[in-house]
């Protein structure tokens, strides 16, 4: 897993709640049995239209957005089915950070495995980076070490973070071989346990 | 001060805990299905991992599997990946109920089918529905494939021990109400997001009268109200359920179990990080109108309008989801005509389910121009309704008899609902798309479902029943 710390790009405002994984990544692109290659079928229906067309005023689709590396949505991103996919997809895309009030625990959760940084601001902080980046797409800096995020606009916000899961991605650590030191303790549990 | 089950079981399991890090939590039970375990079992082979229990691993095909005419797979993709979790279970040496097998079936009919679900385990799977086997008492969650992997290689999760959350269900349901119902009324109430981070344990009256069947309706839908788990204390209901079943233990022992698995449910004097009610007897038949299962209301109310709102936000969504279903605010429920029924998935494909479906449909048949597909949720369900007759009635009502699988619910395999089209369906889902690309989803009970076949068009399952009566 690529180690993740500062992201200065450009950010795609997706003004929407409650994005869920369906919308993320189509089940008809559920089928690969690799974990890349999803990124050309992120957000699918949304960015074509039924004959396979670009759908033109679709956030993703416009060139101002283009090689954005944070996606900045409203509450409940992720929310739905546990497939990781979705967060495959947004990273294959192109993203590292998205940024939103709240995210649903499953995909908040896949993140931190795929080294993408999940960012919850407040819903009026978030507010003001979509009515901003709509106006005019724009720059912002993420900084995960100090936990901020400081935009064009004069603005740093500042972000919570559970220290474990910064640890990982600040390291890019795979979570397994962690675990795999903690091997006795498992064993040891294992031979007093409850089991029916 | 009592404690609730949900730390009883938490507690139970954790393997290491230190400041600053999450839980180690051992997992007691990993069910895997072909769309989100090959990616995890090709990272084991890649760092030369094996399967740390494999008697704790037990797969199915559900997501993909056709549910006619068997063994042809006709989509190349979807082969492959069946194939390949075929090959992974003989590979790693995971027991594997395959198509064809009488196990197979949806991986959350099967696990309490088999006895596997049992009360006190922390049971984890690929899948968001894995609440389900909460039902028994379990804390069962839907995990992502890294985490399977996890699982596979260590049989462990780290977890962010989360807030508890107990919402009662007081009182009695009125005839014709059911439990799922009773789930999305409770999503309806309090919106999509209301149990995120949290595991819920549901309590009340109107819980402890249910089925198993119809406790497992309850706590699949967890996830769409965003939380974690959702769960149900363990009783004689449970204890009944579970005997005999192959994987539990048998005579003496079993008597053993089920005192130990009755000690797990919540004290009487237990308190939760929050506590919400609802009253059983105010809820009727729900009908979903919009593109999240929050958007639903009583089967004798309209469609929302934006004065039903108060934010922008919010009427904003509105509009998008009755322009993606191609509703008017205002519209009365009733009035809604479907072209199709979809009676199946893992929130309502068990025995019970198609008992009650069937009930609605005998001596009827459905309405010109509707497609009504029942797949029953497991070879066993399967057997058992024929064994009943049920299918001869669903047949004869003009319905499609298919075999179990995941199947219209997310159309993976060919069951799609055409664009454009409205399906009246028992599932869990209505997202945009879920049941086919501009597809219309409406989410019900079975009862529900089987009365708008039909008649072509939504009916107040209450009524139908006063008239026969």
């Amino acid at each position: 897993m690529e180690p993740i710390n500062i992201v200065n790009s450009v950010y795609a405002p997706l003004d929407r709640k409650n994005v869920d994984t369906d919308q993320i990544i189509s089940k008809e692109f559920l089928k690969r049995i690799e974990r890349t290659g999803f990124g050309q079928f992120v957000f699918y229906h949304w960015r074509f239209d039924k004959e396979g067309n670009p759908v033109e005023d679709f956030v993703l689709n416009k060139p101002q957005y283009n090689g954005a590396e944070i996606l900045v949505a409203q509450d409940n991103f992720g929310c739905g089915s546990s497939r990781e996919h979705a967060p495959w997809a947004i990273l294959d895309y192109g993203f590292r950070v998205v940024i939103a009030p709240s995210f649903a625990d499953i995909f908040y959760n896949n993140c931190f495995k795929n080294g993408i940084l999940p960012i919850k601001l407040t819903e009026a902080e978030c507010d003001e980076l979509l009515e901003k980046g709509l106006a005019k797409a724009q720059a912002i800096e993420v900084n995960l070490k100090a936990q901020t995020v400081t935009t064009g606009y004069g603005q740093t916000y500042a972000f919570p973070i559970d220290p474990y899961y910064k640890e990982m991605l600040l390291n890019g650590w795979d979570e397994i071989s962690l675990t795999i030191k903690y091997e006795d303790q498992i064993a040891a549990y294992e031979k007093s346990r409850i089991a029916y | 001060m009592g404690k609730n089950i949900i730390e009883k079981v938490w507690e139970q399991h954790v393997v290491h805990r230190e400041a600053g890090k999450p839980d180690l939590l051992y997992i007691d039970l990993h069910l895997i299905h072909e769309v989100t375990s090959p990616q995890a079992f090709e990272g084991l082979r890649l760092a030369g991992r094996k399967v740390r229990r494999t008697d704790l691993c037990f797969a199915t095909m559900d997501h993909n599997v056709p549910t006619k005419n068997l063994p042809t797979i006709n989509d190349p993709i979807a082969k492959k990946q069946i194939m390949t979790l075929a090959e992974n279970a003989v590979e790693f040496g995971i027991e594997l109920a395959d198509i064809g097998h009488p196990d197979q079936g949806i991986v959350h009919v099967i696990g309490p089918e088999l006895g596997l679900t049992q009360p006190g385990k922390t049971i984890v799977c690929g899948d968001s529905h894995t609440a389900t086997h909460g039902a028994f008492g379990a804390i069962a969650f839907g995990i992502g494939t890294s985490e399977v992997e996890h699982v596979l290689s260590t049989q462990t999760l780290w977890q962010i021990k989360p807030p508890t959350m107990e919402i009662r269900v007081n009182g009695d349901l009125g005839i014709g109400v059911t439990a799922k119902d009773i789930i999305l009324a409770i999503i309806a109430k309090w919106g999509i997001g209301i149990g995120t981070g949290h595991i819920v344990e549901y309590t009340g009256e109107a819980i402890r009268k249910l089925s198993m069947e119809e406790r497992m309706t309850i706590c699949n839908m967890s996830i769409e109200a965003g939380a974690k788990a959702g769960l149900i204390s363990p009783d004689e209901t449970t204890v009944e359920f579970l005997r005999g079943r192959r994987h539990v233990p048998q005579g003496e022992q079993f008597e053993e179990a089920a005192k130990y698995w009755l000690s797990l449910a919540s004290d009487t004097d237990a308190t939760y990080d929050v506590m919400l009610e609802i009253d059983a007897a105010n809820i009727e038949p729900i009908v979903t109108w919009g593109t999240n299962p929050a958007m639903g209301v009583g089967v004798s109310k309209t469609v929302p309008t934006a004065a039903d709102y108060d934010n922008e936000a919010d009427k904003s969504a509105l509009d998008k989801a009755l322009e993606y279903m191609d509703l008017q605010a205002g519209q009365k429920i009733t009035d809604i005509e479907i072209q199709h029924v979809f009676i199946g998935s893992c929130t309502n494909s068990r025995i019970t389910d198609l008992r009650a479906a069937a009930e609605i449909v005998e001596g009827h048949t459905i309405a010109a121009g509707v497609t009504g597909i029942v797949v029953p949720g497991s070879w066993s369900t399967k057997a058992q309704a024929e064994k009943e007759g049920l299918h001869t009635i669903f047949l004869e009502a003009g319905f499609e008899w298919r075999e179990s699988g995941c199947s219209a619910c997310l159309g993976m395999n060919e069951d799609v609902i055409p664009s454009g089209e409205r399906c009246a369906s028992t599932s869990n889902r209505n997202f945009e798309g879920r049941q086919g690309a501009g597809a219309r989803t409406h989410l019900v009970s079975p009862e529900m479902a089987a009365a708008a076949a039909i008649h072509g068009r939504f009916v107040d399952v209450r009524q139908l029943q006063k008239q026969e009566a």
